[in-house]
């Protein structure tokens, strides 16, 4: 026991990385997301094919696929440099910012064609209806999806550690060849992870059923 | 002969919601009953207290003079009861239901919805299931439409798809839980007409509607409900022509000029 | 940016490719196929009417839920050989964590299947005096098993995506392979590009598929009118 006290620092930088990552392409995706999935949503073709195609790229490529691309490939072709950092955050920021803009898209699509009527029957302009009926009703059914994916985005972060970003696993990793000692350390990060993503999950679980019962 | 049911004392409660305050009410065999009310006065539940598809807070009901539950601790009378599955399985069988959503199973074609419960419930034969469904079909006037799927029929030949549904199990008592109020206006006319006939071979059937002029015509007493309570009762002449309380005439003003005939 | 980009390179050790998405394709189907009687076990389980069976069970669920498949899969490669004293291949390992996530899938997708159907559909087969296991078996599972069909699909293109992590513990999946392939040739971006590309292929192919069956039972959907 008094070994493992020992990390504590050590696993408290790996877990200090994770976040990190995470809340950064959290905050660059969500916006990201909404413009893209409003792109979707446009009717003029414009808009609607780059961002459609932007989805489709990002969502379907798996999110490792695009560490490693944005970690190998892209270097040879950017002008500035790329570390590991910088890799995983542009290949989960791009991933989550599709799934996101589908949950915006889905979610604006999900309010009925009467309340876009009624607001253009006020004389609102799109961006008013927008603004001010469809986006307010729309973000509310959104949450939970919003949610989810932040949890599945909390969780790709490990990802990162492939390409020796110092996260949770990645330190996990070097304590365990350091000292011979997986088992710990696995389980510790494991734990670790599930004390941060639990009461995540659990908050969603509270969302949906007060959702439900509010509709 | 005893009655086909026995409501003593119901209590039904929602959480801190008392939905029913103690309803004391007997049908006879045979006879047409219909609850009139407002909205939030409990009639829907009244009515699902009767097959357990609520389960009474406090009261008792008897089926044909039998007492649905079995008492808790041996206390005579006004103990708690205990219900079990497989009792309320038989009550439920021998009780039918049709619903205002109609709750037809929409994987199956009309007839195999007719044949459902006889083949799960009731172990009929198919074959035997499938002639007594084709001739609850055309009973209902539905006999050309037993392949279809629900979703290719109307909103009223689904209703009484579900009415053949509910008689096939050979029930003693009919409930009728506002059956035509998801329908359009010129679907409600076929929905009670086969009601009616109903009525005319005897059924017994409790009727929850807000078909004032149908509850004129077929019933042979009419329960309003008001805030859980039963507030008047009487024959429909009564009841709906020589309203005595305010609840009841105020009720009835908002309905009257549309619908009495 | 006048990067020559030249391919030819890769042409040599097509090969290599090709055993790669076979590896990845027979990991990931064969995760699945094991995945699906654990996930309907744990549907179950969840389901079931004895309190403590669904407490556990859900915990067990939501345990994995909580941690990411990456950490599962170093943990079951790394650790567990310690504890059982069996030393597991990248395969073997790979297996069970993918084995894990895909009956955590297909438990969700059970239950959410049966969530969906309307209160009203138990309510007439209770009606009928049907007990519980006849209203499942003839009337909720029937409707709902179709609502899972395209759901299955979908898990299943999640299950591929997430299968690359086996390449983290040297199974020699397709993106494996790319690894290597751009350690001989020194052209990443070409051999990672088109590793991409072969993925966003699979699973456009895999999803577009998704979304026809997806129309097709709903264009079939005989749904009560309500």
């Amino acid at each position: 026991m008094n070994d493992l006290l020992r990390y504590v620092p050590v696993f408290a930088e790996g877990l200090w990385g994770t976040v990190r990552i995470a809340v950064v392409c959290l905050c660059a995706s969500l916006p990201l997301g909404l413009i893209i999935g409003m792109g979707r949503y446009s009717r003029s073709w414009y808009w609607a094919i780059p961002t459609r195609v932007y989805v489709e790229v990002f969502r379907n490529t798996p999110v490792l696929v695009l560490i490693m691309w944005f970690f190998f490939a892209f270097p040879t072709i950017a002008p500035f440099d790329v570390d590991a950092y910088t890799a995983a955050t542009l290949a989960l920021t791009l991933n989550s910012s599709a799934f996101f803009a589908e949950v915006f898209r889905a979610g604006i699509q999900s309010i009925g064609r009467g309340q876009w009527d009624a607001a253009r029957a006020l004389g609102m302009s799109y961006r008013w209806q927008m603004q001010r009926v469809i986006l307010p009703q729309a973000i509310k059914r959104m949450i939970p999806a919003i949610t989810n994916r932040w949890i599945e985005l909390f969780k790709l972060t490990s990802l990162a550690s492939v390409i020796a970003y110092q996260d949770l696993i990645h330190t996990a990793k070097l304590i365990s060849s350091a000292y011979f000692n997986p088992v710990q350390t696995f389980t510790i990060a494991a734990l670790i992870y599930f004390a941060m993503i639990y009461p995540m999950v659990r908050m969603l679980y509270f969302i949906e059923a007060k959702l439900k019962r509010g509709d | 002969m005893e009655d086909a049911i026995n409501i003593v004392k119901l209590h039904k409660s929602f959480g801190p919601l008392e939905v029913l305050k103690g309803i004391n009410l007997n049908v006879q065999r045979g006879e047409t009953v219909v609850i009139l009310g407002a909205s939030g006065s409990g009639k829907s539940t009244l009515l699902r207290c009767i097959n357990f598809l609520e389960i009474p807070t406090a009261g008792r009901i008897y089926l044909k003079g039998k007492l649905i539950g079995t008492p808790v601790n041996n206390e005579p009378d006004g103990g708690l009861l205990q219900y079990r599955d497989k009792e309320l399985q038989a009550v439920r069988t021998s009780v039918g239901m049709v619903f205002q959503h109609f709750n037809l199973f929409p994987h199956m074609t009309a007839l195999q919805n007719v044949m459902e419960g006889q083949v799960t419930v009731l172990k009929r034969s198919k074959a035997e299931a499938a002639e007594r469904g084709r001739n609850l079909l055309a009973k209902v006037g539905l006999a050309e439409k037993a392949d279809e799927y629900p979703a290719r029929l109307s909103g009223g030949q689904q209703q009484r798809v579900a009415i053949a549904r509910a008689l096939a199990m050979d029930p003693d008592v009919m409930l009728f839980d506002e059956v035509t109020s998801a329908l359009d206006p010129e679907l409600v006319g076929e929905v009670l007409r086969v009601m009616r006939a109903l009525r005319d071979d005897g059924m017994t059937m409790v009727i929850v509607t807000h078909e004032l002029g149908f509850a004129y015509h077929v019933a042979d007493r009419v329960i309003f409900l008001n805030q859980g309570e039963i507030y008047e009762a009487g024959p429909p002449s009564e009841v709906l022509g020589r309203p005595q309380r305010e609840k009841t005439i105020q009720f009835l003003n908002g309905h009257n000029q549309f619908r009495l005939p | 940016m006048n990067y020559v980009w030249e391919f030819s390179a890769i042409e040599r050790y097509q090969h290599l490719l090709v055993e790669g998405l076979a590896n990845t394709l027979q990991l990931t189907v064969l995760a699945y196929m094991l995945g699906l009687p654990i996930g309907i076990a744990l549907a179950l389980g969840r389901l079931s009417r004895h309190r403590i069976v669904s407490v556990v069970v859900g915990f067990v669920i939501d345990f994995f839920r909580c941690t990411p498949s990456l950490v599962q899969l170093f943990w079951f490669f790394f650790a567990l050989p310690r504890i059982i004293g069996v030393r597991l291949s990248p395969f073997e390992a790979s297996l069970i964590c993918l084995t894990i996530l895909s009956s955590a899938f297909v438990a969700e997708i059970f239950r959410g299947g049966i969530a969906s159907i309307e209160r009203g559909q138990w309510e007439g087969a209770r009606a009928l005096g049907m007990g519980y296991r006849q209203m499942m078996i003839r009337i909720i599972l029937p409707q709902a098993v179709k609502r899972m069909i395209p759901v299955f699909l979908e898990r299943a293109i999640e299950l591929l995506k997430t299968s690359t992590i086996a390449a983290a513990i040297s199974y020699p999946d397709l993106l494996f392979q790319a690894n290597e392939i751009s350690h001989r040739t020194y052209r990443p971006l070409e051999v990672f590009t088109t590793v991409a590309l072969i993925f966003l292929l699979v699973v456009t192919i895999g999803s577009q598929l998704t979304r026809m069956l997806e129309r097709r039972l709903a264009r079939s959907g005989e749904s009560t009118a309500h």
